[in-house]
């Protein structure tokens, strides 16, 4: 790309960036978007950090794991350990959670990565369902199986919630797209491909299994981080299963393999979530049903692969207006 | 003098569960021999026999009469289902990426477990499993009950049935067949669709009388009750090594024997646990499991 | 010039070897589908591996390769700094860097990817940035992107398929997409390269392009080739020397003309029933 399109990209970006984390969060302080509202949408944003999680390791990587929710819970009780017992400014406590996680994910990842893809699916199923048994026995630092008060400043205010979280959203959405359309990104999509080929062409298939898996882990455990402060309250079965497979089903449906896709799904998801609640029990089904019709009839769900490109949207509302203007003469 | 009290009364009491154990795992590692499938939902099928279980013991009291009928119709019925949901489901996915497969399965085993919480005459509500009086034989110090021997006795009896299926019958081979390798078999004539079905079919035969047993046993029934046997079943054939069938037996009895010592002499909390601890370890020091082989794949 | 002798089993000392295989075998199971297999490659030669189908010829590969590791024997190979290395027990990316590449008999293209991408990803190894440069767009991220860019459209030309470089690989017509598996296999920067029935399912004129083609390649990238392939037209054409297996055994070497007119070969190919013929 020659430095102006990368300058005119630079500045687009940057501007839409600030208008998506700045607008809402003076509408809240406003009370033009009213409290009830402001809790949907910041759920919906931390659901899309979760999705990312998922999509980095099941859609960019191409491995099925079933235990993203287990890092979320690594995250949110480390936060909360770090500021209640050691007294660690919140931001800090915050990165430390990404942290722990992304380092639970080394160890699991490196006994479990030399192995068929299958096999990662158990495992990781299994540590979150662990991760659940063991929060519930450590009463001490948990709370045990009645949860954890965490109350903070971004529970209390919604328009920090707001900044904190979309802010986050952003800067991660930033860096992994930056990582990702490069070499580095390349070699992950590779492993994703065909392993074998992979391989013979000199990318270590493992190191970027690995390397995906620990940036997933790394994410959700940034998800957990900002959840525990914002909902204020923390349950071991956060890190169940059936919470992964939800943030799995965000990703199926937005499309494996793009991130707009999941932040897209998570949105409409999170609010669908509310608007649905007449549908009570029914909900539990519906869910389930439209991934099966999804992986029968449309399995690269809305996006496939491809990214929501603001660039290109400009460009092409620009394209439009030119020739109206042309017409006009 | 008394752990080894209780050292035998949990192996007693591990057979008997390890059994059930083995039963589900079988049709796991059946399944993924055949098709290279974790079947997610196979764990719910054992749901589903126990509770058509439940209906007819609900209906005509507890009785051996009774409860003969009881595993005839669940294994009837879950045989059906298993092959419905192959038919539906995964055959139209044999020949996607695996990831689409395994995120299907996921998705019948939360449409099975939910649907059963939202059916009318189910609900999400644990129901009491009508058994038959308990009776205890006891003998120097451990015991056994009739319920402990009815399911090692039923276990072994399908387990042997399985055995000379797989072996000594035509299915049998044709199942080995497609196993080994999917097209060669089908280039023989053999019709891999009817193969695998069948697989289905057995498989779930097989977790039905497991759900059976397992509701006598633990006489609580719920919607979700499969998932957490499932599980622990799937962790047995990966001990057993995946897609061996005297693996999946082996490798129950010794979750089932390894769980109920835990019980014993550790903390029935951490029951649990040590069967993804047994994972994670067998899958570090052999991945292919006690009796698997090693995977070549043909470039 | 003296020629040196015959080497020990650690380091052999023909100073003009790339490759050099020892008494390779491999058993699956209690199956030994490769027996005693050694060959030894010079430096720009053109060999070609031939046999009847199941002969074991891409195990042979695979061995080389690393996919596989053989139950006996070695395989010694000579990395571009001069040096005498062991691959048989090497993973194949490993082997990649040190100069072995390959291309595979069932097509294995990075196929949602584009035609670009399948060769930028070999050059991954020739990257002279590092992951910050790629999160912080660093101008040495920029410029490191550009020159592997060029490299590989440049690759991408002599193949004739540039034209199509953003296109997704798996929408390639099959001849195409066959180049592109030997163009990406080439992006790794190789000194022997493994070509897995380059021609298959190409007719004679595609057959005669790639001809060419790996003529071409052999002199402009200074290639040690080892191809297997059943099209006789081109291995007789191109081929320098050939490795004749059956059963997992070499059953003949020899330059084109020798081998066309073994007995041991016709039979292996066509049965006792051509012996009785011929």
């Amino acid at each position: 790309m020659n430095v102006d399109k990368r300058i005119k990209s630079f500045l687009l970006l940057t501007v839409v960036s600030a208008l998506v984390i700045i607008v809402p969060a003076i509408l809240i302080n406003r009370s033009i978007i009213d409290g009830y509202v402001a809790q949907i949408i910041t759920l919906a944003g931390i659901n899309a950090i979760m999705a990312i999680s998922v999509n980095i390791i099941c859609g960019i990587t191409g491995q099925l794991s079933l235990g993203q929710a287990g890092f979320m819970a690594v995250g949110a009780y480390t936060t909360i350990w770090l500021t209640q017992v050691a007294h660690l400014p919140l931001p800090l406590s915050i990165a430390a959670g990404g942290l722990m996680a992304a380092f639970m994910g080394f160890l699991i990842g490196f006994p479990t990565l030399k192995l068929s893809g299958d096999y990662l699916a158990i495992v990781t199923l299994g540590f979150g369902e662990i991760l659940r048994v063991v929060f519930v026995n450590l009463k001490s630092v948990t709370g045990g199986p009645n949860g954890k008060q965490f109350t903070t400043l971004l529970a209390a205010r919604a328009d920090y919630a707001w900044l904190t979280v979309i802010g986050v959203l952003v800067l991660l959405v930033v860096v992994l797209q930056n990582f990702l359309r490069s070499t580095y990104g390349r070699a992950i999509f590779s492993v994703r491909e065909d392993e074998i080929a992979a391989n013979s062409s000199g990318i270590s298939v493992f190191r970027y299994k690995m390397t995906g898996f620990v940036i997933a882990a790394f994410v959700a455990g940034i998800g957990g981080a900002l959840y525990a402060p914002f909902i204020g309250f923390v349950k071991p079965d956060l890190s169940s299963f059936n919470r992964s497979v939800d943030y799995l089903i965000y990703v199926v449906l937005g499309g494996m393999g793009s991130i707009t896709g999941s932040i897209l799904a998570a949105f409409i998801l999170t609010y669908l979530q509310e608007f649905l609640r007449f549908l009570q029990e029914y909900r539990l089904l519906f869910y389930p049903l439209i991934l099966i019709l999804v992986m029968l009839f449309r399995p690269q769900g809305l996006l496939g692969m491809k990214e929501l490109s603001f660039v290109r949207l400009f460009d092409r509302l620009g394209a439009l207006r030119r020739t109206s203007d042309g017409k006009k003469k | 003098m008394d752990s080894f009290v209780i050292l035998v009364q949990q192996l007693i009491n591990g057979l008997s569960l390890g059994s059930i154990y083995a039963l589900i795992a079988l049709g796991y590692t059946m399944v993924y021999g055949i098709v290279k499938l974790i079947n997610f939902a196979h764990g719910d099928i054992l749901m589903v026999g126990a509770y058509t279980g439940f209906y007819v013991l609900h209906a005509m009291g507890p009785s051996p009469v009774a409860l003969l009928l009881a595993f005839s119709a669940s294994m009837a019925l879950c045989a059906v289902l298993g092959m419905t949901i192959e038919r539906f489901a995964y055959r139209p996915l044999r020949s996607a990426p695996r990831l689409n497969s395994l995120i299907t399965a996921i998705a019948v085993s939360l449409i099975l477990q939910n649907g059963a919480r939202v059916l009318p005459f189910v609900g999400p509500n644990p129901r009491q499993y009508p058994t038959m009086q308990t009776v205890n034989i006891s003998a120097g110090g451990f015991g056994i009950s009739n319920i402990q021997i009815t399911v090692l006795l039923v276990s072994v009896i399908l387990m042997i049935i399985l055995n000379y299926i797989v072996n000594w019958t035509k299915i049998g081979k044709a199942m080995r067949a497609v196993s080994y390798d999917l097209k060669a078999a089908s280039l023989m004539g053999i019709s891999v669709n009817r193969v695998i079905a069948f697989t289905f079919a057995l498989g779930s035969v097989l977790a039905a009388a497991g759900g059976i047993l397992f509701a006598t046993a633990y006489p609580q029934i719920d919607p979700t009750m499969g998932a957490m046997p499932g599980l622990k079943a799937f962790v047995a054939a990966v001990l057993g090594g995946i897609g061996s069938i005297p693996g999946a037996m082996l490798g129950g009895y010794i979750l089932g024997v390894a769980e109920t010592m835990t019980k014993g002499f550790l903390s029935s909390q951490f029951s649990d646990a040590i069967s993804f601890g047994i994972l994670i370890l067998i899958l570090l020091v052999k991945p292919t499991g006690i009796m698997g082989k090693k995977d070549r794949i043909k470039v | 010039m003296a020629k040196k002798s015959e080497a020990s089993r650690h380091g052999f000392r023909i100073p003009d070897v790339l490759l050099n295989v020892e008494d390779i075998s491999i058993v699956f199971g209690g199956l030994r589908a490769v027996s005693n297999f050694s060959c030894r490659l010079k430096k720009g030669e053109l060999v070609g591996l031939i046999g009847p189908n199941g002969a074991g010829k891409t195990t042979v590969f695979n061995m080389l390769s690393g996919v596989y590791t053989p139950t006996e024997g070695e395989i010694l190979f000579t990395d571009k700094n001069g040096r005498t290395v062991q691959v048989h027990n090497r993973k194949p990316h490993q082997l990649a860097k040190l100069g072995i590449a390959r291309t595979f008999q069932n097509i294995r293209l990075f196929g949602n990817l584009s035609v670009l991408d399948n060769v930028l990803i070999a050059m991954h190894m020739q990257r002279r940035i590092g992951p910050l440069d790629a999160i912080f767009r660093t101008p040495a991220f920029y410029r490191d992107d550009e020159r592997l860019r060029k490299k590989a459209v440049e690759l991408l030309e002599l193949f004739r398929i540039a034209d199509k470089q953003d296109e997704s690989a798996s929408n390639l017509p099959y001849g195409e997409q066959r180049k592109l598996e030997i163009a990406r296999a080439l992006a790794t920067d190789p000194a022997l390269l493994l070509l897995d029935e380059p021609a298959a399912g190409m007719n004679p004129q595609e057959t005669r392009e790639l001809m060419e083609l790996i003529s071409f390649i052999r002199k402009r990238f200074d290639l040690t080739i080892l191809l297997i392939e059943h099209d006789m037209k081109l291995v007789m054409g191109i081929c320098e020397r050939l490795i004749v297996l059956d059963y997992g055994r070499v059953i003949a070497t020899g330059v084109p003309e020798e081998i066309r007119d073994n007995p041991a070969v016709i039979k292996a190919y066509l049965g006792e029933e051509a012996m009785i013929d011929a």
